[in-house]
C-alpha cells in the first residue's frame, strides 16, 4: 500500500469537501495537488532532516577529515569522501574553508573534489523528495550515479595535476589543525532534542522554497495539458540533455524547491533524464558559487571543476533517458 | 574580552551576528559584538583553521562553529569565556 495514502485522503477531504469544490475543476485539481505535495514534502524532510542531524552530530567535517588522513587508504578514499559528502549538508559560504581544510590537511586533491562534487549531487533532497516523487529504484540509481560521478570526477582532477592551482596564499595556515576538537559530553536525553531543533531550523528554512516550488508544479499541473512538453522534449531528441545542462548552469537554486516542478513536467512529458540534468546542473553549479570558489583556486581549476561536473550531470541524464524510455 | 562573529557574508552568518548582539544586551555587557564578513571573514575562518562558516570567536579562539538558534547557549559561551 501507499504509505502516502492518508495524506491523499485528507488533501482531497479539503479540496471536495471542506471546500466543496468540482472535481474536475482545474483549480480544484491544482489546490488538491498542492496540498498533498506539500504535507508529504515536509513530512519527508522532517524526518532527514532529523536523521542528518544524527550523523553531523557523530560525523562532523574535522572527523571526517580525521578520517581520511588517518592511514593509506589505496584509492578508497574516494568512494569514502563521496559518502561523506552525502551526509554532509553542503553550504556554498562554507566552501572555502572546507576546501582549504581538506588540502590544507594533506588529502589529495582529487578526494577533496570527490567530497565536493558529491556533495551537492547527493542530499537531503535527492534522499528525501526523489522516493516520494519519482520511486524507490529512480531514488537509488540516481544517488549510485551522483556518488559514481563524484568519484571518478575526483580520479580525473587527481590524474591532471592541478595541484599548483590552488590560490596559494590560503594555504600558509598548515600548522593550524585539530581546534574544535573538545567536545563536552552530552546525555542522550538531551540530544534527542538537539538533533529535532537542528532538523527542525533546516525544514524550517526550506519550507518557503518547498511551497514555492510545489506552487509553480501545481499551477502546470492543473493547467497544462498532460504530454504538453513531449513534443519537444521527449528522450527522442538527443540534444535536449546537453541543453538542459548548459541552461541549467549559470541558475542557482534550491533542489527542494525545484524537485517537486520536475516531477509535473516529467508527468506532462518532459523525459526524465532531460528533467534531472537541468535540475541537477542549477543545484550543484552556478555563478555565484563560481564567484566564490574562484577566491580559493585559480581559473584552470576552476575550469575543470565545472567541465567534469557539467560530463558527469549529462551522462546522468542520457543514462536516465536511455533506461526510461 | 574580545567578540567577533566571522561569517563569509551569506544569511546565516549574518543571524548569529544578530543573536549574539541579542545575548550580550540581556547579559547586560557592555561589549561590542565585531562583524568580520566577505572575503576578509572567510580569510580569519581559514586562519583559525575552521571548515565551516559562521564562527563565533571569543578573545581571538573559536567558541562555537556553525549556527545555532540559541541564545541562551550563546549567552553560556560567552559567560565561559568572560573569566
Amino acid at each position: 500500500m501507499d504509505i502516502f495514502f492518508p495524506i491523499q485522503r485528507l488533501a482531497n477531504w479539503i479540496t471536495y469537501s471542506f471546500l466543496p469544490l468540482q472535481e474536475s475543476n482545474h483549480f480544484a485539481e491544482s489546490l488538491n495537488f498542492f496540498i498533498y505535495d506539500t504535507i508529504k514534502i515536509v513530512v519527508l524532510l522532517i524526518v532527514v532532516n532529523y536523521i542528518m542531524a544524527v550523523f553531523r552530530y557523530y560525523l562532523p567535517v574535522e572527523k571526517i577529515r580525521k578520517i581520511l588522513t588517518s592511514r593509506n587508504w589505496y584509492g578508497l578514499d574516494y568512494l569514502l569522501a563521496a559518502f561523506f559528502g552525502v551526509v554532509t549538508p553542503f553550504c556554498s559560504c562554507s566552501s572555502i574553508p572546507l576546501f582549504i581544510g581538506f588540502v590544507s590537511a594533506g588529502i589529495p586533491l582529487g578526494v577533496t573534489f570527490a567530497f565536493l562534487i558529491t556533495s551537492p549531487l547527493v542530499n537531503e533532497a535527492s534522499l528525501a523528495l526523489f522516493p516520494a516523487l519519482f520511486g524507490w529504484q529512480i531514488t537509488l540509481i540516481y544517488n549510485l550515479i551522483g556518488i559514481l560521478v563524484g568519484v571518478t570526477g575526483g580520479m580525473i582532477i587527481h590524474k591532471l595535476n592541478m595541484e599548483k592551482y590552488i590560490e596559494p596564499s590560503l594555504l600558509k595556515f598548515k600548522s593550524k589543525v585539530d581546534i574544535a576538537g573538545k567536545k563536552e559530553k552530552i546525555a542522550l536525553s538531551k540530544l534527542v532534542t538537539i538533533w529535532w531543533v537542528e532538523g527542525w531550523q533546516i525544514t524550517k528554512s526550506l519550507i518557503p522554497y518547498v511551497l514555492l516550488g510545489i506552487g509553480v508544479g501545481a499551477i502546470i499541473h492543473g493547467f497544462i495539458p498532460a504530454n504538453f512538453f513531449e513534443r519537444y522534449l521527449s528522450s527522442r531528441q538527443w540534444w535536449t540533455v546537453p541543453v538542459a545542462t548548459l541552461a541549467g548552469l549559470p541558475l542557482y537554486a534550491n533542489s527542494v524547491g525545484l524537485i517537486p516542478i520536475m516531477e509535473v513536467l516529467v508527468d506532462k512529458g518532459v523525459s526524465l533524464g532531460t528533467a534531472l540534468a537541468f535540475m541537477t546542473a542549477t543545484v550543484t553549479l552556478s555563478i555565484p558559487e563560481a564567484l566564490i570558489l574562484r577566491k580559493a583556486m585559480k581559473l584552470p581549476l576552476l575550469i575543470t571543476f565545472f567541465g567534469v561536473t557539467t560530463v558527469g550531470i549529462m551522462i546522468i541524464g542520457y543514462f536516465f533517458n536511455f533506461i526510461y524510455r | 574580552m574580545k567578540i567577533q562573529v566571522l561569517g563569509s557574508g551569506c544569511a546565516t552568518c549574518h543571524k548569529l551576528f544578530e543573536i549574539t548582539q541579542q545575548a550580550i544586551k540581556e547579559l547586560q555587557l557592555t561589549h561590542t559584538v565585531e562583524y568580520v564578513t566577505g572575503d576578509k571573514g572567510t580569510q580569519k575562518i581559514i586562519e583559525l583553521g575552521s571548515m565551516s562558516s559562521p564562527v563565533l570567536a571569543i578573545n581571538g579562539k573559536i567558541a562555537m562553529v556553525g549556527f545555532v538558534p540559541d541564545v541562551e547557549k550563546i549567552k553560556k559561551l560567552i559567560l565561559d569565556n568572560l573569566n
